[in-house]
């Protein structure tokens, strides 16, 4: 339970998706000029790591890893697939994010209506790919670290997401040199925020 | 014609600074220089060819699934690139860990496949994607040589600052550390888009 926890906890302040890793920042940077739109984003970013996610380990687990089909047939222990993660990956990421939002669509149209713009924006958002990617990587041991994982970098990724949403609105009151707005000054925030984020550094439960 | 195409993503549509786009996977890798290079050619690779492939297939291709055809093409070059990288250059391909994969995701790729490819000839669209991969590559190799030279005193791995100037060696000099850890990539590029954002604006007024 407390590694669970720690994931989480490491996954949002200390190996931020944005700060640390800079995944996601193309659909960081264009919607985050208000903190409603912003929200939605990251609420539909939260939801789509936490179904992509568990099912991208169960492939990885038992199909791709070495060794993995030999459950099926103990001729095939040698065979590695893992090369294959990538376009697997993301095929379950476009087909889930497709399935989400007919799923959603039916059963749910108010959540629609706020979430189902954004939707289709995120089967191409770094972040999703990252997340599968990393968890790869870091070779999780149970299911429950998958979903812990999931929750942690979905909720950091709001996090700053709206924050910048937040300090975007007040932005657009104040002087700023002309070649510097819009893109230029997003960037230099998005650092000092980041810098900002790196005294959570080594925090560990 | 051909040459404008090439030109323009250099600097005057600059896919990074001016765009915006595929800025997701490029930052972590420009610590270095050599990744950042590495890093640069694959996506210019990736990017020509998969616009090569989509526009030879443009008109087969129902436009409904269009997007899915996109991604496994991209995907599969991309294994090509990743394959490559880990049976020829194994050091930087574990440098570069999961950031190759996301090549795949890169906005670049896809906005140019949409924007360009889709509605062109072949070879044009080729010279697109190879000149777009290169003006991404501009800023990533801009952003790693400040922050190698200043982060750790040396280029491709060669040093650069005099041995002598450094305070362990009775000098005044450090290495700014700040420039190693990851918020001082985004801090460069927005400095690097207020460069370009002022010249540009400068031609404007002239004209």
């Amino acid at each position: 339970m407390e590694e669970i926890i720690n994931i989480f906890v490491k996954s949002v302040f200390v190996e931020n998706m944005i700060f640390a890793y800079f995944l996601g920042m193309c659909s960081y940077l264009a919607v985050s000029k208000t903190v409603k739109t912003a929200a939605g984003l990251g609420l539909a970013v939260i939801f789509v790591l936490l179904i992509t996610l568990p099912v991208n380990y169960l492939l990885n687990r038992y199909v791709l890893a070495p060794g993995a089909l030999a459950l099926i047939n103990p001729a095939w222990a040698e065979v590695d697939l893992s090369f294959l993660s990538f376009i697997l990956f993301i095929a379950v990421i476009a087909a889930m994010v497709q399935l989400v939002e007919m799923i959603v669509e039916k059963f749910a149209p108010a959540l629609y209506n706020n979430l189902g713009i954004f939707l289709p924006l995120i089967a191409v958002n770094c972040a999703i790919l990252g997340g599968s990617l990393f968890m790869q990587e870091r070779e999780f041991e149970t299911i429950a670290q998958v979903f812990s994982f999931a929750l942690g970098s979905g909720f950091g990724w709001f996090l700053a997401i709206v924050s910048i949403a937040a300090i975007r609105e007040k932005l657009s009151y104040s002087n700023i040199p002309a070649p510097m707005r819009g893109l230029g000054i997003a960037f230099i925030i998005t650092g000092l925020m980041g810098i900002a984020f790196m005294s959570f550094m080594g925090i560990q439960l | 014609m051909n040459k404008r195409i090439f030109l323009d993503p250099l600097f005057k549509n600059n896919p990074v600074s001016i765009l915006a786009l595929g800025i997701c996977s490029a930052l972590a890798v420009t610590v270095r220089l050599q990744p950042a290079l590495v890093m640069a050619l694959s996506v210019t690779l990736v990017t020509g060819f998969s616009e090569l492939i989509l526009s030879m297939l443009r008109k087969t291709v129902p436009n409904r699934i269009r997007i899915i055809v996109q991604l496994v093409v991209v995907a599969a070059l991309v294994i090509l690139v990743d394959q490559i990288l880990k049976a020829f250059a194994w050091q930087t391909s574990r440098q570069l860990s999961v950031f190759v994969g996301l090549i795949i995701t890169n906005c670049i790729i896809m906005g140019r496949i949409e924007a360009f490819a889709l509605s062109n000839k072949p070879f044009p669209s080729f010279v697109d994607g190879i000149a777009n991969g290169l003006g991404y590559g501009i800023i990533l190799v801009a952003v790693s040589f400040f922050r190698e030279l200043f982060g750790s005193g040396t280029l491709m791995g060669y040093p650069v600052i005099p041995e002598q100037w450094y305070v362990a060696n009775g000098g005044f000099y450090e290495n700014n550390g700040l420039f190693i850890l990851p918020p001082m990539a985004l801090i460069v590029v927005g400095l690097i888009v207020w460069v370009f954002n002022a010249k540009n604006e400068k031609k404007a007024w002239k004209k």
